[in-house]
């Protein structure tokens, strides 16, 4: 029973969250509460599943993935260096996507994407760093 | 980004490959790879000459934080010419050299070469970048890349401790060295080296000049080795002898000089910059080669060698910067600008007869296996092509003719004579003291050279001294160094090579305020010029240095002779075992390991910062006219607000604290609600959910709730502290706000709300704070969030349990 419930609720969670993140440029949102809350989405499975099953299915490492967040917020800001603009200019257009129909295609997403990555790993490293210590 | 900012990062980007290519191409040595690199730069590079040598400049800027003047601009002009190439040219023999001298098989070539292509890059931008704080930002990469590379064989105790030394000293000088810069952007208002030069007459006048001066110095003469900071150097042998090579004889150290050399039109012409550079660098140059003759180890020999003639260096540079003090068009000015001739030709002369002497120190200790001289001997007949390097390399340094040492040496001795004949800056009286230093290291200098010719390669070859079998290295192995020994000879014999293509626009970039439009410096090195007091010099170093060195036997057992390392150490050993005992003093006394003795020193700091500040500017100011009413729910809100809160200092039960805790978090969010922010609420929304998880995880870990007694004093002390902190914040909120109403203050919130969709497209103002407006901030908080969790979890997992070798 709470294996099922926490299935479902885990998938709304994540779902919201993922909307929360991409919300984030004109909505609440943004990438550090999008992290917040999949870094609790997951802590809910952490908690309804063993640690042994969890750990084969999601297999990240998370401390790796606190500096892969890092490295993905630094590059954006440096890439707009290549561009002749200084460290960290954001960049925004407005495209017509089909089905998405017109959508705003900003720079600062990847720059988000990095926030929200940092903050799902450091949330999960130190909550499982301190779960699994048994000393 | 042009060109040419490609070509200062390109080493930061093949180092990102390195370690691709050092795992998948497993069977070529990595060191091909990096080859390539330095020398398509030093081709690249070699372009630029007919450009500086017809007096131009080459400029690129790319805006970096445009806001505070920092960009990165590269600018190419003689000076910076000169070590580009250097660091080009020395850098594709070193690396062809240690593809021969580290084998693929049993070093850890990634790292090696990631270090070394780090050093490189940091190196280019030291050189090529015109801006301070750029400069500043290599400047400390070439402080940690050399660190890297001496504890490149981390598992012997003398390579890290010769790294951290290294480190500590070089960073030290470069952080005071940021303090002269930001004196100088204090002073000019900006950090653009040739802007700063244009507008000299402000530097000069102003109160500041001496400490900006003296900041900077620092920084130089910690790079460069000068005594008394000179120290770190030979204890920088410890790395690889191609590292040694590179950094310690061609360009790290000479980093030092270039500064001193770039910002002589800004300090030169003043007497503090001549007396120190003068003194600081004559005395190394004297302590350098006394030091040299007591050691055994021919790398050590070498390294306080280098440290000698970088104090030589540096010593004509504060020479010739009394050129300036003469100004423009004048004769005597002009006089003086042959000690920075000397130095620049020294400079490179220097790079050429070291890196070959590294190199083939390098070579006699990888196949003989050892590399002092009281092992090594007759190695003449072995070694040939070794051997004869060697000899060309040594007789330079020595200043034999007709290898280019001598000729910069001649030119040394001429610039100390004519510091005798200044009338300026009371050099009547100390000048003299010049030449009979100068001579005197030259004489040991010479002995040296002596003695490492003849205790490495005459006499008899003794086979039970080496563990290996000896022979002469492969032909990879010599090509650097037979290349490095040819140049010496060229630029011996063919001196005016150089005159015209390199030397010329470098002094010009020295000294740009000295010549009118379309003028040129008069270079002309050569050989013979007549019975003078120079020439006479030489012949005494040579008399005196041979008996000198004849009569070794006598004098090799005093005590000084066989004090082998420098005192000098035993003060740096000294403080830095004094700063370990000192900031443990410290943090026993601070470090209580309880929570309320930490917030009570955040606490009474914060008081007494802000209530100094605050009463030093007269900003006491509570005015209630803008203040309006409270809803009746707010009340409700705001007392059981401040009911959770005085209830918890009761509590006995931690479930019920940490319930109380969580209602606090959860009014505080339905607060965020009330004053329109939804971020912040949802935000705290989710951090309170995650708290709850590590408490509850953390919950059973922590040990039984106990009722502390304390005496009343310390209950009444820290009420008033806590009613303090309190009182503070609710009167630097109304100042704030009455004296932003007084001045006529818009709030910044209407900058943003202006703003947000216009310039970065989002309608959430608060996320377009966070990713646009303040994205710097973002990154260095996810950053400090990052470290935070590594710092959890190296405490966790590395925990001690009382037993480790620490």
């Amino acid at each position: 029973m709470l294996h099922t419930l926490t299935r479902v609720v885990t998938f709304i969670i994540l779902a919201f969250s993922v909307y929360l993140f991409f919300a984030g440029h004109n909505n609440p949102g943004g990438g550090f509460i999008g992290g917040l809350m999949t870094a609790s989405a997951l802590l809910l499975m952490y908690l309804g599943f063993d640690m042994k099953s969890m750990k084969k299915a999601l297999p990240f490492n998370y401390t790796s993935m606190i500096a892969v967040g890092l490295l993905i917020a630094i590059a954006t800001g440096v890439s707009s260096m290549l561009f002749g603009y200084p460290f960290l200019t954001q960049f925004f257009e407005y495209y017509q996507i089909p089905i998405l129909g017109e959508t705003e295609l900003t720079t600062a997403l990847p720059f988000d994407l990095g926030v929200y990555l940092v903050v799902v790993a450091i949330a999960l490293t130190i909550i499982l760093t301190i779960a699994e210590d048994d000393a | 980004m042009t060109v040419l900012h490609w070509a200062t990062i390109s080493p930061f980007l093949l180092a990102i490959l390195i370690p691709f290519l050092y795992k998948y191409a497993r069977p070529i040595h990595t060191g091909w790879f990096v080859l390539v690199l330095p020398l398509g730069l030093f081709i690249y590079f070699i372009r630029y000459l007919p450009i500086t040598s017809g007096g131009g400049v080459v400029e690129y800027t790319v805006p970096w934080v445009p806001s505070l003047g920092i960009n990165f601009t590269v600018y190419v002009d003689g000076l910076s010419l000169l070590f580009a190439l250097l660091i080009s040219g020395i850098g594709t023999l070193v690396v062809l050299y240690s593809i021969y001298y580290l084998s693929k098989k049993t070093e850890k070539l990634n790292n090696f070469y990631v270090y070394l292509l780090m050093f490189m890059g940091a190196m280019f931008g030291v050189v090529l970048s015109d801006n301070l704080i750029v400069l500043y930002v290599f400047w400390e990469l070439t402080s940690l890349a050399s660190a890297l590379l001496i504890s490149y064989w981390f598992h012997r105790e003398k390579s890290t401790y010769g790294a951290q030394k290294s480190m500590l000293i070089t960073v030290f000088g470069g952080l005071s060295m940021l303090g002269g810069f930001s004196l100088l952007y204090v002073m000019t208002g900006t950090f653009s080296i040739r802007e700063i030069i244009a507008s000299v007459d402000l530097v000069t006048t102003s109160s500041l000049f001496l400490p900006a001066m003296l900041l900077i110095l620092l920084g130089a003469f910690t790079k460069s080795a000068q005594f008394p900071f000179h120290i770190w150097l030979p204890d920088a042998m410890e790395a690889p002898t191609p590292v040694s090579a590179y950094l310690h004889s061609a360009t790290m150290v000479k980093a030092g000089i270039y500064l001193v050399a770039r910002l002589t039109p800004v300090f030169g012409g003043s007497a503090e910059w001549f007396w120190i550079l003068s003194i600081f660098g004559i005395v190394t140059l004297f302590w350098g080669s006394i030091s040299a003759v007591r050691q055994k180890d021919l790398k050590s020999i070498l390294a306080f060698s280098t440290v000698s003639q970088l104090g030589l260096i540096m010593s004509l540079l504060g020479l010739g910067s009394a050129s300036l003090y003469y100004g423009f068009g004048s004769e005597t000015g002009e006089y003086f600008t042959l000690a920075i001739l000397a130095a620049v030709f020294h400079l490179i002369n220097h790079a050429t007869f070291k890196g070959s002497l590294f190199m083939t120190a390098g070579i006699i200790d990888h196949e003989t296996g050892t590399r002092d001289i009281r092992k090594l001997g007759g190695l003449m007949t072995i070694m040939p092509i070794t051997f004869t390097i060697s000899l060309i390399g040594l007789a330079s340094m020595a200043g034999l003719p007709p290898f280019n040492g001598f000729l910069s040496k001649e030119m040394f001795f001429t610039g100390v004579l004519r510091a005798t004949e200044l009338s300026i800056f009371n050099m009547e009286t100390w000048g003299l003291l010049f030449p009979v230093i100068a001579w005197i290291a030259s004489v040991f200098t010479f002995v040296y050279c002596m003695i490492m010719f003849f205790r490495t390669f005459t006499g008899k070859f003794k086979p039970e001294n080496y563990d290996v079998h000896v022979h002469e290295a492969p032909i990879g192995m010599l090509i650097s160094p037979i290349i490095l020994g040819s140049l010496v000879v060229v630029f011996g014999l063919f001196p005016n090579l150089l005159a015209y293509t390199l030397i010329e626009p470098a002094m010009a970039a020295i000294l740009p305020n000295l010549l009118a439009e379309g003028q040129f410096f008069y270079v002309d090195i050569y050989h013979w010029h007549g019975f003078n007091a120079e020439l006479f010099m030489t012949i005494g170093v040579v008399l005196v240095g041979t008996i000198i060195f004849l009569s070794m036997k006598k004098w090799s057992k005093t005590a000084i002779y066989l004090k082998e390392r420098d005192p000098l150490n035993l003060f740096y050993d000294n403080s830095l075992s004094g700063l370990i005992s000192g900031s443990q003093f410290v943090t026993r006394i601070q470090m209580t390991g309880l929570l309320r003795d930490y917030f009570v020193y955040m606490c009474v700091f914060m008081i007494l910062l802000f209530g100094y500040t605050m009463y030093r500017y007269d900003a006491f100011a509570i005015d209630t006219v803008n203040v309006t009413g409270i809803d009746p729910f707010m009340w409700i809100l705001s007392i059981v607000f401040i009911a959770a809160t005085l209830v918890i200092p009761f509590l006995n039960n931690r479930m019920t604290s940490v319930i109380v805790v969580g209602v606090i978090g959860f009014l505080l969010a339905l607060f965020f609600v009330v004053f329109r922010a939804p971020d912040l609420a949802l935000t705290q929304l989710l951090v309170e959910t995650v708290t709850v998880v590590l408490l509850m995880l953390a919950f059973y870990h922590l040990p039984e709730l106990r009722k502390e007694k304390f005496k009343p004093s310390f209950n009444i002390v820290n009420l008033i502290i806590s009613v303090a902190v309190g009182l503070f914040v609710t009167v630097i909120a109304f100042s704030a706000s009455a004296l932003g109403n007084e001045a006529g203050f818009e709030s910044i919130a209407e900058y943003f709300i202006q703003n947000s969709k216009e310039l970065a497209g989002g309608y959430n103002m608060v996320n377009v704070i966070l990713v646009d407006f303040r994205g710097l901030d973002t990154l260095l908080e996810v950053l400090v969030l990052g470290i935070a969790a590594l710092g959890v979890v190296a405490m966790i997992k590395l925990r001690m349990t009382g037993r480790e070798d620490v």
